[in-house]
């Protein structure tokens, strides 16, 4: 049975948020699975289908390299912390670059270093120097403007799936007061309609 | 007057589209209200740009 605390009412529509902090992780997960748990299925579907396809475009503009997971000088990969909003699908960069982490011995990569899978989503070979010759370089020459951009879609997908955590968490974010103003006409229809003030967490004063 | 290529505005169209939609989600629950705000969050952005643009050109132009 639903818990009062975690039904909320907006546009008209009763939701049930259920476990909260579980839909929360689902979504973060897998975007949309959180709706997709809390029976939510529209917008389920909308989250996973416009941050996944944001996520692979990108992924497939910067040939597959702008998703590493690295904290070496030189190369403090800092993007992947937003890419990494999308949950499961960023994963894999951190078992590469943990794998690259124990094949590099004092900034260099050991000769037998091997990346898994194909190098699906590894980080380049060290040393990584700025205004030298080395693999990132060669990404961004092979990639161009593309691999720029992949970063950048990579990163807002991340970010963007952060809001669909918290729409999973607490509901609808408020709509800002300095949205579209009403008519009077609809200032009127909207008081008829008006439904009694529900316990919304996620909805936020202003 | 654009030092790069034309087509590399087509990077934006993707990400408009993804972003409005889940902006205007995040705020919404009905699938209209959404589309709606999704809209003006779009149409929002592109003005914006382009009076940035169109600054720029200016500024371009001016020096």
């Amino acid at each position: 049975m639903a818990s009062s605390e975690n039904v909320i009412q907006i546009d008209s529509q009763k939701i049930d948020l259920k476990n909260r902090p579980l839909a929360a992780f689902l979504a973060w997960l897998i975007p949309g699975a959180g709706h997709f748990y809390q029976g939510r299925m529209t917008k389920a579907s909308l989250y996973l289908v416009c941050i996944m396809t944001t996520w692979m475009l990108g992924f497939a503009l910067g040939g597959g390299h702008v998703v590493y997971a690295s904290w070496q000088p030189g190369d403090k990969r800092w993007h992947y912390f937003l890419q990494a909003g999308v949950g499961v699908a960023a994963l894999p960069a951190l078992i590469q670059g943990n794998h690259m982490r124990k094949m590099t011995v004092k900034g260099i990569t050991s000769q037998g270093y091997e990346p898994m899978w194909g190098g699906f989503m590894a980080p380049p070979q060290r040393p990584v120097i700025e205004d030298r010759t080395d693999e990132v370089s060669a990404w961004y020459a092979t990639y161009g403007a593309g691999y720029e951009m992949g970063t950048w879609y990579t990163m807002i997908a991340g970010l963007l799936n952060i809001l669909v955590i918290y729409d999973a968490y607490s509901g609808p974010l408020a709509v800002p007061i300095s949205g579209r103003k009403k008519t009077d006409d609809e200032d009127d229809s909207a008081d008829e309609t008006k439904t009694p003030p529900q316990p919304a967490a996620g909805e936020m004063n202003g | 007057m654009i030092s790069i290529s034309p087509t590399y505005l087509m990077y934006y169209v993707p990400l408009i589209i993804s972003i409005s939609l889940v902006f205007g989600a995040t705020r919404h629950e009905d699938t209209q209200t959404i589309l709606r705000h999704a809209y003006y969050t779009a149409r929002w952005i592109t003005g914006f740009m382009a009076i940035i643009f169109l600054i720029l050109v200016l500024i371009n132009w001016m020096v």
